[in-house]
């Protein structure tokens, strides 16, 4: 432990000029020692930047878990030659629009119902956030139980109305969209929990002008409750949109990307060719990922952040 | 970024296993001189069943012997447990795994104690031999009977419809259009377990064999392909022929092995493109699944070159990593034994014939076991491909439900497969791929 020492000396002492050593550098820019940070580093580099950096490496290799022979990029090639890859980006980015837009117009006529003057506010507040409490496994299983075409609660209710229902997740059109509608409904109490939090923050003031004004319900929800809101927005649609890039747990229990390959995505074929011991492939396809959700959500990140500040 | 902890995780994944599973590893005699054996089999009621059978017998006659058996989850989650297991040197004395292309897949060289030549493997009958071998030498013995892979119909249904067991495609198209005007499901598909698709495909392999001998070899060595072998696309265009005749019944896209099973016995439908092995566990429920449903293979074109597809039985290896090889030795020359087929016998009904010389199923065997022993005796049997060739590809299972739900045509399906199998080809580092 030779940073010891190093620990009373940093607090106190006052910003030394530019060009000084090292040690005095640090004693500027750090408000600890960074022996204090040790214990995390070591956490961070073995558990997240080593394994990370395996990864990295053994997507160039044909891995079995026995032996792993480096084989280039071969593997990149292989899954970009995947027959289903392109269904699966399709996929992916349509279950990605469709939840993360449902969310967010879902989750903000929920945030202004939730932030009005309701009898039973607090209980609708907890209904709503519920389903996010629930295990995603779970969620799946339970809903493709009530999905089924003849047994399942589902259909039976379109039944009394007269509605036949069909096999929601068993036929190719609608698979997809019906897993997307459940993360939906389990993923709204989480965008409607950050809009209460965004509406309630904007200062009454605004909604007194526009009373002052003559202004209706309607321009209050047009003129105050939508624009200033944004930053709630922007974290739902960011929160839900990387989200549903990655989305694998609801539809490997719902569907496991069937009927066929018609609801896969890229993370359950990435699934399906460590399932079937290509390890290597399949990392590769991982790194894939990583860069795919990278490259979309670092621009848009970017450019609803520019938004932001404009608003 | 979310992403990186996916990576992260399954490499954490990996080595959590590693260091959870090595707590459980380490069996040294014990100071009375009783050796402790751990057994893993994987966790279907039928091989629970038979294990706890054959440990409960073996422990009888060996009291300085104690087994204890361990499960595992099946599919391909089980198989990843097992190459894990297998490659961190933390397996069980004894492990109830696949045989064929699967095993191959284990490096069985490398990892598994080898039995050529031993006398643990004096009753084991010379044909099964292959398919728990690499590069000749022999690693497990069979563990329970082989199973017919084919069509499961329900005999009181064509009791019923005066119909006779079909020799070729066309009397089995022309039995389905009088079961569908009977109001009966001619055929029973159950595609939310996906790889119950695949029996049109796989079980059609006697059919294949008997057109094309050398298909097998030529399809390993990169020569055969399905989508160019009539034979071989067969069973794509038998899919997706019974798709479209309406053949299915209805909610077949979501309905699940179990269902199907259960509609089978029942009556409610009248073929099942199924294993053989499906059945033994149903019959403490449904008594009438012993004797109502019965077994034919899929038929092909020739009713004079008719028979059925076989998949062999799994094997019971030992690692190389086991402290207790002699025990574990005793232990499979045991399951090995016509003793061991008759303690099999006692706890499950075999689905098909046993691989052991001197291993006779029981009088009251089930109908689908004795349907399977006469194809057996006649000769009129080939194994499953998976059994003579390590090349299977992973997504066959998807594949088939496309082609059997309509939405890929079976020409298409079967090009599909064979870029699948050369995906599987190459990251098996196959010769020739």
């Amino acid at each position: 432990m030779t940073k010891q020492d190093a620990g009373p000396r940093t607090g106190p002492g006052p910003a030394p000029g530019p060009g000084h050593a090292r040690a005095s550098r640090r004693r500027r820019d750090s408000a600890y020692p960074y022996a204090l940070y040790l214990p995390a580093a070591v956490v961070f580099v073995v558990i997240f930047l080593v394994p990370t950096a395996m990864a990295f490496y053994f997507a160039l290799t044909r891995w079995t878990l026995f032996d792993s022979t480096f084989v280039g990029l071969d593997n990149f090639r292989d899954f970009l030659a995947e027959q289903n890859l392109r269904i699966g980006f399709q996929n992916t980015i349509i279950y990605a629009v469709v939840t993360s837009g449902l969310k967010v117009v879902l989750g903000l006529l929920l945030g202004v119902l939730l932030t009005s003057r309701l009898r039973l506010r607090g209980f609708l507040r907890s209904v709503v956030f519920f389903p996010t409490l629930v295990s995603t496994v779970a969620v799946g299983i339970t809903f493709a139980m009530l999905l089924k075409p003849q047994t399942g609660l589902v259909n039976q209710a379109l039944a009394l109305v007269g509605v036949d229902g069909r096999d929601w997740l068993g036929d190719a059109t609608t698979a997809l969209l019906s897993v997307a509608l459940v993360d939906v409904w389990k993923g709204v109490g989480l965008a409607t929990v950050i809009y209460i939090a965004g509406i309630m923050s904007i200062p009454r003031e605004y909604y007194q002008a526009v009373a002052v004004d003559g202004g209706g319900a309607w321009h209050r929800f047009r003129h105050v409750t939508l624009p200033l809101s944004w930053p709630a927005t922007y974290s739902v649609i960011i929160l839900s949109f990387i989200g549903g890039l990655r989305s694998f747990d609801l539809i490997w229990t719902m569907t496991r990307g069937g009927p066929g390959f018609t609801s896969d995505t890229i993370a359950s074929i990435i699934y399906k060719q460590y399932q079937a011991g290509f390890f290597g492939l399949s990392t590769a396809g991982n790194v894939i990922l990583f860069l795919v959700v990278t490259v979309i959500a670092v621009p848009l990140n970017y450019y609803l952040g520019k938004r932001q500040v404009a608003a | 970024m979310k992403t990186s902890h996916r990576m992260t995780g399954a490499a954490l994944a990996v080595l959590a296993m590693a260091a959870l599973t090595s707590c459980g590893s380490s069996s040294e005699p014990a100071a009375d001189g009783t050796t402790t054996l751990k057994f893993l089999v994987d966790n279907s009621q039928a091989t629970v069943d038979t294990a706890k059978a054959l440990a409960d017998a073996f422990m009888q006659a060996n009291p300085t012997i104690k087994i204890e058996t361990e499960t595992r989850p099946g599919g391909s989650e089980g198989d990843n447990i097992v190459k894990t297991r297998l490659s961190t040197g933390d397996m069980s004395d004894v492990f109830w795994y696949n045989s064929g292309s699967l095993l191959q897949a284990l490096n069985p060289s490398q990892t598994m104690v080898d039995l050529t030549g031993d006398p643990v493997l004096q009753h084991v009958q010379k044909d099964f031999l292959p398919v728990v071998s690499q590069d000749g030498k022999v690693y497990g013995v069979p563990a329970g009977t082989a199973m017919g892979g084919g069509i499961l119909y329900n005999r009181k249904v064509y009791e019923q419809l005066k119909l006779e067991v079909p020799k070729t495609w066309a009397d089995f198209m022309a039995n389905n259009d009088k079961i569908k005007a009977a109001g009966i499901a001619p055929v029973i598909g159950t595609f939310k377990d996906t790889w119950t698709s695949q029996l049109f495909v796989l079980g059609d392999y006697y059919n294949v064999q008997a057109a094309v001998p050398s298909f097998a070899q030529d399809y390993t060595a990169n020569k055969s392909k399905f989508a160019a072998t009539p034979a071989a696309r067969a069973g794509f265009d038998h899919l997706a022929e019974v798709h479209a005749k309406g053949y299915m019944q209805e909610g077949f896209g979501s309905a699940t092995n179990d269902q199907g099973m259960k509609m089978l016995v029942e009556g409610k439908g009248a073929h099942y493109p199924m294993l053989s092995a499906q059945l033994p566990p149903l019959v403490a429920t449904m008594p009438q699944a012993a004797t109502d449903v019965g077994f034919f293979g899929i038929p092909g074109t020739d009713a004079a070159k008719n028979g059925a597809t076989i998949w062999e039985p799994a094997g019971i290896y030992i690692p190389k990593t086991s402290e207790n090889v002699d025990a574990a030795k005793k232990f499979l020359a045991f399951i090995a034994s016509p003793a061991g087929a008759e303690a099999t016998n006692k706890a499950v009904q075999p689905a098909g014939p046993f691989r052991i010389t001197g291993a006779k199923l029981p009088e009251d065997a089930i109908q689908v076991a004795k349907d399977l022993q006469v194809y057996v005796d006649e000769g009129r049997t080939a194994p499953a491909l998976e059994f003579v060739s390590p090349v299977k590809g992973p997504s066959l299972e998807q594949i088939t439900v496309a082609v059997g739900s309509g939405l890929t045509p079976p020409a298409e399906g079967a090009a599909q497969y064979d870029k699948d199998v050369e995906k599987q080809a190459k990251q098996l580092g196959l010769a020739g791929w």
